[in-house]
């Protein structure tokens, strides 16, 4: 008996050695795909052509070429005009969404977070077919070009809409009754509730929702590709460098000015956070959505136009796409659809992207999950969690752009023994997870904080050893979560172009990378189907995890119903 | 298709009981996407145990790819890509000299001078203007005939044409005008243009393809895209402007220091072929080898003549001058790349 209960306790400290080993594998793989890659763009950025050092030379030079101040300035103004256009209009959406009781609130919310199913070359694509010069609506935009400053903020707006009202959808989700109860009774008016309370209350969200839209506008370059005309803007102007001169020393440098806007921005919104926690006490009253008409008609007039406008966006493509000769042939027809004849690598690279996004969402959520189990629930590996949840927080600040070129640097050297992996459909799985892995490990993290902390130390002290009480209980548990995160990592797979561009082969070509090269070759309607392709795909893939973890829901986790006596 | 076609390939291979060796190649180039396919199909056909993978991008980018990979070398051969860039290339010393076995009987004109060609010319393309007719009814345009013509205020953010850093159409566009108006008036011929047009692209097929949609009226582009896009239908007319047109040599060449040498000569030599030059000879007027070129409808039969006397030698080693003249001047209307 004795020997029996000596060898399980043996046996559960080897699951906390094995443990503590999994962590600094999973750290050793956020280093290789995050920080190594990063600091691979800085070096480049100091070294000449040959690769000796250079201190400055090349970033001064960079710097001072006219053409990088015009872009800079293109790209400052893009991202303030953006910005002034989304978040006032996410602000009015999100707070009919949350402080109205509207009609058809889901249908709503549910149009608002369409963009996200999309590569940001769609809405370049549909405004030209909007308002080009053969464009549907062009009496709409008098005198002005859509090619251009114009174009690429309406594009911009499309793109960081759901993001900013996400952001504050939550903002405008808590409130306390009781401060509008005592306004209404000392006669402050709706407007001066609002000024006083509503906005006050909400201001980090505005903040965080406003840096959010700046840093996603400042890096994205998807769109000022499609639609940008003569409009010079630094993503492009990083992407003409690498791509199109193969300079690849003033696209690092280029790369980390970028990185600028994006870490200080993080920055300033990680210290909000903080401060933003406190708001809410025990004897707080929860809202009650307004109930009067006017208010309702107000809320649904303002999101039916938003709402439209989006729709209007998203269908203008995918229409496109099944029109034979716009505008001079306006019938039906598949053949956009059979891309033999076009550039970009037609139904392998939709096959290639699907196959990447699954990878991605497999290994994407299995490090996610495993690195935020093991940085909460390892309280032995202080040094090790806190490292993990640091490197993990990092991606959030870089932009995908920053992070394709810090892999072009860190893999494409001779020097490295994962040289092997350049060009493969693994490192595009690699850099894609990195690039989408703060997210998936907040929500893991959320998810497992949730979770009664007393799960492990009562399950150690059964002696039930760790692996069970992960399989049978945490992991379980978290599946809803899991699942979201499979979903977001696959639909982000799907649709992002800005760290891949710089990675493919002809082999490993992606769907999104195919609807650039397209556009660039003048095959607008075949761009406009293949993006129409990684939509519905999108689309359809979270259909079924809705349907799945509705399902799940309803089987597994009848624990979350308090239990009936 | 192609899957289908590897099974096929696939179940003969079994049938017939041989193992072939089989060969990737590697190739770069800046052929049409839309004529991929035949030369693959037919080259394949011909030589079972190699097979061909394309890196297509614009002339300009192709060039910077392989100067920029000049150390590590990632293509075996570089088909239809311009002479003009494979000089720069052959400068470099990144050419592998290789006689392909059909070599002597193609137009001395068309290929490298060296006793080892370098590279060896497949066919050539040159400028065309694309000219929407149903928007310049609309938009009460009258059809120009002449580089010069274009000059005229009515045409103002009315043309498109590709930029000559990325696109090997839009370099010899420049250097035929350098050619025709001398340097100084050439320089200003592009200075007046400049004012006129709409959008620099970054493929030498775009314009002809805006220009077709109607997007823009009047694309510069070359005679195989205008052609094809005539054939489909769209409501264009081709015009060669009468100063002369720009063009440039579609050529093949073996990268020094592939791996896969033999397989590299069998595409060279393929290249040189009657077979191949019957398919250059579908999409364009004049290919390497005499005699197989027949009269198109849409190509004038004194095209030849027309074409601008222009030294290939000179535009590739003004290339880097002209184009950072260029870049200098006009890049603030360009399209990315």
């Amino acid at each position: 008996m004795p020997i029996l209960r000596r060898s399980r306790r043996l046996a559960a400290s080897v699951d906390e050695t094995l443990a503590g080993v999994l962590q600094w594998l999973l750290l050793a793989v956020l280093v290789v795909a995050v920080l190594l890659p990063l600091s691979a763009i800085l070096g480049k950025a100091l070294t000449d052509g040959d690769g000796q050092f250079a201190g400055f030379m090349q970033i001064s030079k960079t710097l001072s070429q006219p053409g990088l101040l015009r872009a800079i300035s293109g790209s400052l103004q893009v991202a303030v005009l953006s910005t002034l256009l989304v978040v006032p209009l996410a602000y009015g959406y999100a707070a009919a969404l949350c402080r109205v009781q509207l009609p058809m609130r889901g249908l709503f919310r549910l149009l608002a977070l369409l963009p996200l199913l999309a590569p940001s070359l769609l809405p370049g694509i549909s405004l030209v077919y909007l308002f080009g010069n053969q464009g549907l609506l062009k009496e709409w935009l008098p005198g002005g070009s859509i090619y251009g400053l114009t174009g690429i903020v309406l594009g911009e707006a499309f793109y960081t809409f759901p993001h900013a009202l996400m952001i504050l959808l939550t903002a405008l989700a808590v409130g306390d009754a009781r401060l509008y109860e005592a306004a209404g009774t000392l006669g402050a008016g709706r407007v001066r509730q609002f000024l006083t309370i509503t906005l006050p209350g909400s201001r980090y969200g505005v903040v965080s929702a406003a840096l959010l839209v700046f840093t996603l506008t400042v890096t994205d370059f998807g769109v000022p590709k499609i639609i940008g005309g003569a409009f010079p803007v630094l993503a492009v102007e990083a992407y003409k460098q690498v791509i199109g001169q193969q300079n690849f020393a003033q696209g690092a440098v280029i790369g980390l000015l970028l990185l600028l806007p994006a870490v200080l921005s993080f920055m300033l919104d990680q210290r909000l956070q903080r401060r933003q926690q406190a708001q809410l006490s025990a004897k707080s009253q929860p809202l009650q959505a307004l109930r009067g008409w006017p208010a309702r008609l107000l809320a649904l007039a303002f999101c039916s136009l938003i709402g439209a406008g989006l729709l209007l966006m998203m269908g203008t493509a995918i229409a496109a796409a099944f029109i034979r000769q716009w505008p001079y042939q306006m019938t039906f027809t598949l053949a956009h659809f059979n891309f033999d004849q076009v550039d970009g690598g037609g139904w392998l690279a939709f096959g290639n992207s699907l196959r990447m996004a699954l990878a991605t969402a497999v290994v994407g959520s299995s490090l996610a999950f495993l690195g935020a189990w093991s940085s909460c629930k390892l309280p032995a590996a202080r040094l090790g969690s806190n490292l993990l949840h640091a490197i993990a927080m990092l991606p959030m600040a870089v932009p995908g752009l920053v992070l394709g070129l810090g892999y072009i640097f860190f893999f494409n050297s001779n020097a490295n023994p994962l040289h092997g992996l350049y060009g493969s459909m693994a490192m595009l799985v690699l850099c894609t997870v990195a690039h989408y892995t703060t997210t998936a490990h907040m929500t893991a993290r959320t998810a497992l904080t949730q979770l009664d902390p007393d799960f492990e130390p009562v399950a150690a002290s059964l002696k039930v050893p760790l692996w069970l009480t992960l399989w049978r209980v945490t992991l379980p548990a978290c599946l809803p979560a899991i699942l979201e995160i499979s979903r977001y990592f696959f639909v982000s797979a799907m649709t992002t172009v800005s760290a891949v561009i710089f990675l493919y082969t002809p082999d490993t070509v992606l769907a999104a990378v195919a609807v650039l090269n397209m556009d660039d070759a003048g095959d607008t309607a075949a761009a406009a189907a293949m993006a129409t392709l990684i939509v519905a795909s999108a689309a359809v893939v979270c259909l079924l995890f809705a349907l799945l973890s509705h399902a799940l829901l309803r089987q597994h986790q009848r624990w979350h119903q308090p239990a009936a006596h | 298709m192609q899957a289908y076609r590897s099974l096929i390939a696939a179940a003969l291979s079994l049938a017939s009981c041989t193992v072939f060796a089989e060969t990737t190649l590697t190739v770069y180039t800046a052929l049409e996407a839309d004529q991929l396919q035949a030369y693959q199909q037919k080259f394949e056909q011909e030589n079972p145990d190699v097979k061909l993978r394309w890196v297509r991008d614009s002339t300009g980018i192709i060039t910077a790819k392989l100067l920029a990979e000049k150390a590590r070398p990632q293509a075996d051969v570089v088909m239809g890509v311009a002479a003009s860039s494979l000089l720069l290339l052959q400068k470099e010393g990144m050419l592998q000299p290789y006689a392909p076995k059909n070599v002597q009987k193609l137009s001395r004109q068309y290929v490298d001078t060296a006793a080892t060609p370098s590279w060896v010319g497949m066919d050539v393309w040159g400028a065309a203007i694309c000219f929407n007719t149903v928007e310049a009814a609309k938009q009460g345009l009258a059809k120009p005939e002449s580089w010069k013509d274009l000059l005229k205020p009515q045409y103002k953010g009315k043309i498109v044409m590709p930029n000559p850093a990325s696109s090997g159409t839009g370099y010899f566009d420049v250097t035929a005008w350098l050619t025709l108006f001398g340097e100084k008036q050439g320089w200003s011929f592009m200075d007046k243009l400049h004012q006129n047009i709409a959008q620099y692209t970054h493929s030498g097929s775009k314009p002809c393809k805006q220009a077709a949609a109607g997007e823009f009226p009047i694309g510069i582009s070359f005679e195989y895209r205008a052609a094809k896009l005539k054939e489909g239908g769209a409501p264009i007319d081709v015009i060669f402007p009468k100063e002369g047109l720009g063009w440039d040599l579609e050529a093949t060449a073996i990268m020094k220091g592939s791996k896969n040498l033999a397989a590299a000569c069998k595409l060279a030599d393929w290249s040189a072929s009657q077979s191949a030059n019957e398919l250059y000879e579908k999409n364009f007027a004049i290919v390497a080898m005499p005699g197989i070129a027949k009269p198109s409808p849409l190509i004038p039969a004194d095209y030849e003549k027309r074409l601008v006397k222009q030294d290939l030698h000179w535009s590739a080693q003004n290339r880097e001058r002209i184009l950072a003249e260029w870049t200098k001047r006009y890049d603030a209307k360009s399209e990315a790349k």
